[in-house]
């Protein structure tokens, strides 16, 4: 028999085994530092980043201390970005505002991506009667929009920060499902899912051990898109009063509390913090466009 | 058929190309200055491996090249018209006109929204005609590639029909147009044997009325064989042979097309007669920079001057040529495997079987019908013995492998024994003992190893549910098993997409035999690798199948292959048994009428001509069964009335061989000395 | 086909009842005797109590469910008692206003999100490209309210050609009305392109590399031919599914744009019972919303099997 192997590492690879690998997820790196929509959406994030962590610290102003003497002023040089119908200055309250929308809106994308994984997952795998009624369920929900429910639940549950991540996080979940599962059913036909009941694994380890592995880039992807319908979310709970609630300076609530001004022409206090919101979405839209794009290939 | 004398313009005129693809940023060579001329009503064939370029070459005779492909150099010529010169519209000129590809996946390649008959007209209305003319055309294409009712088939969608008519269709579609150059390109992958066959012949007849020039690829030694006047091989983006076909076949003047020859079981190769030869090393990747010889780091014959100088393609004689500086000592390449047989325990009937199965039969439910999809089927497996399952799509093969390993709940009645003791019909249910006894290889290596893991991962966690062995201990068994499907244990970090065909499947062997079965179900192991990859990894099963005594049950749709390696042969039909006996019984007279078609259908790389018997029909729907004798409704050697009415019980015709025909091996051994009389067609 | 539909249209029903059955059960969750709701805090408990077992709060669950999905398939729905009107009135009005403001929205966004979607393929990779799918992405990422208080501060503040409400005065012409959708019209277009214009994209590209658009170039056919007759067949039939999981957001987006415009749609009216606690309009309204979007993605389903003759047709042997 001879001993030079065919088709073995012959002649062996230059570099230690596993290098490979390495060197797959550098280039993605790579490709991720190198996508402009990344970088700028990285950017933006990043300095809402900061001013959640340092809010006070930045802003010129208490965003809490009222002056009603100067309610409505006109941005000037004092008020960057004018002062709110109680006096508070606009520009502070936005700085701060970042903090509560940048620790809720993850914290429920989050909770809604590890529910519905999980759920994906159970339905993908067994199929059969455990997926048909699950999937049932979800539809009904699904039926519902996102917004009437988040309403609804927390009027049964009292708006607090908290409630309002578990609210979003189990109202985003079924969604969530429905992808994992898509991306589930497609694993399952491979030989490696047969080839792990032919060792008599339990279900659970299939699941999780074997399969979810190979789901993770949807899952990413999709927990990236969601964050960005969760930031929409929180704010437009806020702006219909049901999520932060006042006097917190969320930029939500900021829109609530001032948009029928809009009409006697006070437009600083709506336009600013509405702003905000939209840059905040397009930056956490760019990031997840360029993750998508670098964990393609 | 000869040559076409060179007078009037080359079909096809391929001059020193040199095509590249752009691939993360790099340029790489795919054609190294590839030459060919294909002269007006020529057959030539391009064989070769995956990632030999022979698509890259086909597509480049259409300028179709991706949005990453170029062509770096040298010149394509069609019909004597120079393409790379062309401007876009004469390049739709001449594929409208002058040119066709028919490639693989035929029901894929026809758009699914729109009926066939469209499809097939817009060839004509391309050309200005209108369109009822286009139909009245379209309806004689179809007439004249043997569709048997063109006018329904006309209204029909692609996914109505089974591949093997899409591939007529494509075929009308291709020929519809009189082209100078038919170009084809893997057109019978993915077919069944009886389905390739017809196809094949219907591209032969075709050329023969439409005098085309024909440009065949294959990775197939046979089909080449059987349809091409002369062929080039391709490595590498290299010719690195050329000449007439049997030239080339008889008398190959290229180490690769030598080893190339030796790798394929040909002309009755046995396991037991002497091993299949191989080829060492790797294919090389796509575009890699190789100095001197493109083969020199895999030839057994490599010398110095390989290395420095790339030869140019020299003259051996009778229009044959090859590119090696020791063309006249290529047939003495030195063997890598020794030509010894495998020595193996036989299969010495000590009586009881490892593995048997009783009145096996497995009903699905689908859409409110009942489809039988394995009926009645007795089978049993000895120690040590490889038992080939043959027989097309539909014949119950998988199903009966999931049946075995417990994948799949047979029916109610369905006894699977292991040794004696019964084997419950799920796996969940099934004791450790008995679940390591029976392991399965699959056929896409890519799919069968979760491709998150590493090499060590997977193999471990094989060893440690299957044997319950950790630690340390698991560490050396888990070395012995690379060492025992040679897999270099440097790799055992990577994971599988870092790994080559022929090595990610020897990782898929190492875990079958982890927990030492009893019996390992191949299903169709090799048919995804290259050939030369082929070779060693029925060597491999070879030989792990003598040192362990462990029993296969072998699933192929390469009637060569399952020869080689299998000691009794069951042939399936439509989900019942047809035959069953040695492997050498099975393959010469007396044998089963199906049996006797498929083997008909089976190109040999010899060449040869042989009887075609032709199956008419498709393979009948398991939903409604033919009744009777599955079947008789295409048998050639129909009886009569008794075949319609009463099914045959499988009855042992002669020692040890079993049937299920109603005439007897004497009146089949009579019979067969000719062909059945209708339906015979002989090859060109 | 006959059987496919069927099937979809048992599933609906099950899918129909289970929705009913969790707005049911939601709304007892919230907080609040119905009674005292309606009579305010400072009523009599005896009042209350009388009027709780008027209106049937002290029966059983079962019942209680029996008797609501009863009153919704009759179209008697109770009275709203935050418009002190019968519910089924309050909703009829408020479901033909939220379809006028619909129907612009689709005209508008179908071809648009579809145009551009398939433009944004046939140029893939390119900064067009780009361009239109991120835009239509973060258009549809920012919160409707957000689109809101932009349009209605450029076109109605600074260049004061368009109404800031939607609600027209009464007896106003077709044109005029239209003028005052146009604004919350648009709002729920940006909401709405990005995601159909990426499925439209998605399908095409998937449409562009498949091998019968390879078939169809080799053939010799023009580019453009090769798109028209091939590719838009097969790339937009996903599309459509999509454009009716829409309804959805779209219902959802409608609470928020009615409420800025003060429109009496049926996403206000809505939001007006959750705020007032009104049991009776909440419950069914969700309900008749539930409805709507099962509709819509029936219909969807069916017209998808119908162009699809993959579905239409079974494969014969």
């Amino acid at each position: 028999m001879s001993t030079a192997s065919v088709d073995t590492g012959l002649p062996a690879p230059a570099a230690p085994a596993g290098d490979a690998e390495r060197a797959a997820q550098r280039e993605r790196f790579a490709l991720l530092r190198s996508s402009k929509t990344f970088l700028v959406g990285a950017g933006i994030l990043g300095i809402f980043v900061i001013c959640a962590i340092f809010g006070e610290a930045l802003a010129p102003d208490d965003p809490y201390a009222t002056n009603p003497l100067n309610d409505l002023a006109a941005p000037s040089s004092d008020h960057w970005f004018g002062t709110d119908r109680v006096g508070r200055d606009v520009f502070s309250r936005v700085i701060v505002g970042a903090r509560d929308i940048l620790v809720v809106a993850p914290a429920a994308t989050l909770l809604g991506t590890v529910i519905g994984t999980a759920l994906g997952l159970i339905t993908g795998y067994y199929r059969g009667a455990v997926d048909d009624v699950v999937s049932r369920v979800i539809d009904a929900f699904l039926a519902i929009p996102v917004v009437i429910l988040g309403i609804l639940a927390i009027t049964a549950l009292g708006p607090s920060n908290l409630t309002v991540i578990i609210v979003i996080g189990v109202v985003f979940a079924p969604v969530i499902a429905r992808t994992v599962r898509a991306a589930v059913l497609q694993e399952r036909e491979m030989e490696y899912v047969a080839a792990a009941q032919l060792r008599n694994e339990k279900a659970p380890y299939v699941m999780f051990a074997e399969i979810l592995p190979n789901v993770m880039g949807p899952v990413m992807v999709e927990f990236t898109v969601r964050l960005g319908y969760a930031v929409f979310t929180v704010a437009t709970l806020s702006f219909l009063g049901f999520g932060i609630q006042p006097p917190a300076p969320d930029w939500g609530v900021q829109v609530y509390e001032h948009y029928g001004l809009i009409s006697g022409g006070y437009w600083w206090p709506v336009l600013f913090p509405a702003l905000a919101i939209g840059i905040l979405v397009i930056a956490v839209n760019m990031i997840a466009d360029g993750i998508a794009k670098a964990f393609e290939r | 058929m000869s040559a076409a004398p060179a007078a009037t313009a080359h079909a096809l005129e391929l001059d020193a190309l040199e095509v590249a693809y752009r691939v993360r940023g790099q340029w790489r060579r795919v054609l190294r200055g590839v030459s060919l001329q294909i002269a007006e009503g020529e057959s030539y064939g391009l064989v070769g491996e995956s990632g030999c370029g022979k698509s890259t070459a086909a597509f480049a005779a259409l300028r179709y090249l991706p949005r990453n492909g170029r062509v770096s150099s040298g010149g394509i010529r069609v019909a004597g018209e120079d393409l790379l010169a062309m401007s876009d519209a004469d390049v739709r000129r001449l594929r409208a006109t002058k040119v066709s590809m028919v490639y693989q996946n035929p029901t894929s390649a026809l758009n699914p929204a729109i009926r066939i008959g469209e499809q097939v007209a817009e060839v004509f209305t391309i050309q200005g005609s209108s369109e009822d003319e286009a139909g009245d055309r379209a309806r004689e294409m179809l007439e004249k590639v043997q569709i048997s009712d063109p006018a329904g088939v006309m209204r029909r969608y692609p996914h109505q029909l089974s591949g093997g008519m899409n591939q007529r269709v494509i075929i009308a579609m291709a020929l519809a147009k009189d082209p100078a150059l038919l170009i084809l390109d893997e057109p019978t992958t993915g077919l069944d044997a009886t389905v390739e066959s017809e196809v094949l012949d219907l591209v032969a007849a075709m050329r023969k009325e439409f005098s085309s020039s024909v440009l065949f690829i294959s990775h197939s030694l046979e089909v080449i064989a059987r349809m091409c006047d002369r062929v080039g091989v391709l490595y590498a983006g290299r010719v690195v042979e050329e000449g007439p076909v049997g030239e080339v076949f008889d008398n190959p003047r290229h180490p690769y097309a030598v080893g190339l020859l030796r790798c394929i079981p040909r002309g009755g190769a046995r396991k037991d007669k002497g091993r299949l030869d191989t080829i060492p090393g790797f294919l090389p990747g796509l575009g890699a920079e190789l100095a001197g010889c493109v083969f020199a780091d895999r030839c057994g014959l490599v010398q110095d001057i390989c290395r420095e100088k790339e030869p140019d393609l020299l003259d051996v004689g009778n229009d044959h040529t090859s590119r090696c500086h020791f063309h006249e000592k290529a047939q003495s390449l030195p063997r890598v495997e020794s030509p010894a047989p495998v020595k193996s325990e036989a299969a010495d009937g000590d009586g009881t079987p490892i593995l048997l199965t009783r009145n096996m039969r497995k009903t699905f439910h689908q859409d409110g019908h009942d489809v039988r999809a394995v009926e009645d089927l007795t089978l049993e497996l000895g120690e040590g013995e490889t038992l080939g399952l043959v027989g097309e799509s539909g014949s119950g093969k998988t199903t009966l492998a999931r049946l075995l390993l417990g994948l799949t709940e047979p029916d109610e009645g369905s006894i699977v024994e292991l040794d004696g003791r019964q084997l419950a019909g799920k796996i969940s249910k099934r004791d450790r003992e008995q679940v390591r006894a029976v392991q399965i290889v699959f056929q896409n290596p890519d799919a069968a190893l979760n491709r998150r893991f590493s090499i060590h991962r997977i193999i471990a966690r094989a060893l440690t549910m299957l044997v319950g062995t950790k630690g340390t201990a698991m560490e050396s068994r888990l070395q012995d098993l690379a060492h025992s499907v040679r897999f270099d244990v440097r790799l055992i970090r990577q994971r599988p997409a870092q790994l080559s065909g022929g090595l990610k499947q020897r990782v898929a062997i190492a875990r079958a035999f982890a927990g030492e079965p009893r019996v390992v179900v191949c299903d169709e192991p090799t048919s995804a690798l290259d050939v030369s990859v082929q070779a060693a990894i029925l060597n491999l099963l070879a030989e792990l199948q003598a040192e362990k005594g462990t029993a296969y049950l072998f699933i192929s749709h390469d009637l060569g292959v399952v020869r080689y390696l299998s000691d009794r042969i069951a042939v399936l039909y439509l989900g019942r048994l047809m035959e069953l006996g040695d492997a050498e019984t099975v393959f010469g007279p007396p044998q089963h009428p199906y049996t006797e078609a498929l083997l008909s259908a089976v190109p040999q790389a010899d060449g040869k001509p042989r009887p075609r018997i032709r199956l008419e029909g498709e393979i009948p729907s398991h939903a409604d069964p033919p009744s009777g004798c599955v079947f008789h409704t295409r048998c050639p050697r129909y009886i009569g009335d008794i075949c319609r009415d009463e099914e045959p019980e499988l009855k042992e015709v002669e020692p040890g061989h079993h049937w299920r025909c109603h005439y007897s091996a004497e009146e089949l051994r009579e019979l067969q000395q000719t062909a059945p009389p209708q339906r015979e067609e002989s090859a060109p | 086909m006959a059987g496919f539909i069927g099937k979809r249209l048992v599933l609906s029903l099950i899918t129909l009842l289970l929705l009913s059955i969790i707005v049911f059960v939601g709304s007892q969750v919230l907080p609040g005797d119905v009674g005292r709701n309606i009579l305010g805090p400072f009523a009599d408990q005896q009042a209350v109590d009388a009027l709780n077992e008027q209106l049937g709060a002290n029966e059983s669950l079962i019942s209680q469910y029996l008797d609501w999905i009863g009153g919704v398939l009759t179209l008697d729905m109770g009275d709203s008692l935050a418009f002190r009107r019968p519910v089924q009135e309050v909703l009829g009005d408020a479901l033909v206003n939220s379809a006028k403001l619909a129907l612009l929205a689709f005209i508008i966004v179908v071809p648009l999100s579809i145009a551009g979607g398939v433009y944004a393929a046939l140029r893939e990779g390119s900064t067009r490209d780009r361009l239109i799918s991120l835009g239509g992405l973060s258009a549809t990422a920012v919160p409707d309210f957000v689109w809101a208080v932009l349009l209605i501060l450029v076109f109605s503040l600074v260049l004061g050609i368009l109404p800031a409400t939607a609600t027209a005065p009464p007896e106003s012409g077709f044109f005029t009305q239209v003028e005052y959708l146009i604004l919350p019209a648009f709002c729920l277009v940006f909401v709405l392109f990005g995601y159909i214009a990426r499925m439209a994209r998605a399908g095409t590209i998937e449409a562009l590399d498949a091998d019968y658009t390879r078939t169809a170039v080799i053939k010799g056919l023009p580019q453009r031919t090769v798109v028209r007759r091939h590719v838009l067949r097969n790339s937009l039939l996903p599309t459509i599914a999509v454009i009716a999981t829409q309804c959805g957001y779209l219902i959802g987006g409608l609470l928020v744009i009615e409420t800025i415009f003060n429109y009496q749609g049926i996403g206000q009216s809505l939001f007006r019972a959750a705020q007032e606690k009104d049991f009776p309009l909440l419950q069914s309204g969700v309900m008749i919303v539930g409805i709507v979007y099962l509709v819509a993605t029936l219909l969807a389903d069916i017209a998808y099997s119908v162009l699809n003759p993959r579905v239409r047709l079974a494969q014969e042997s």
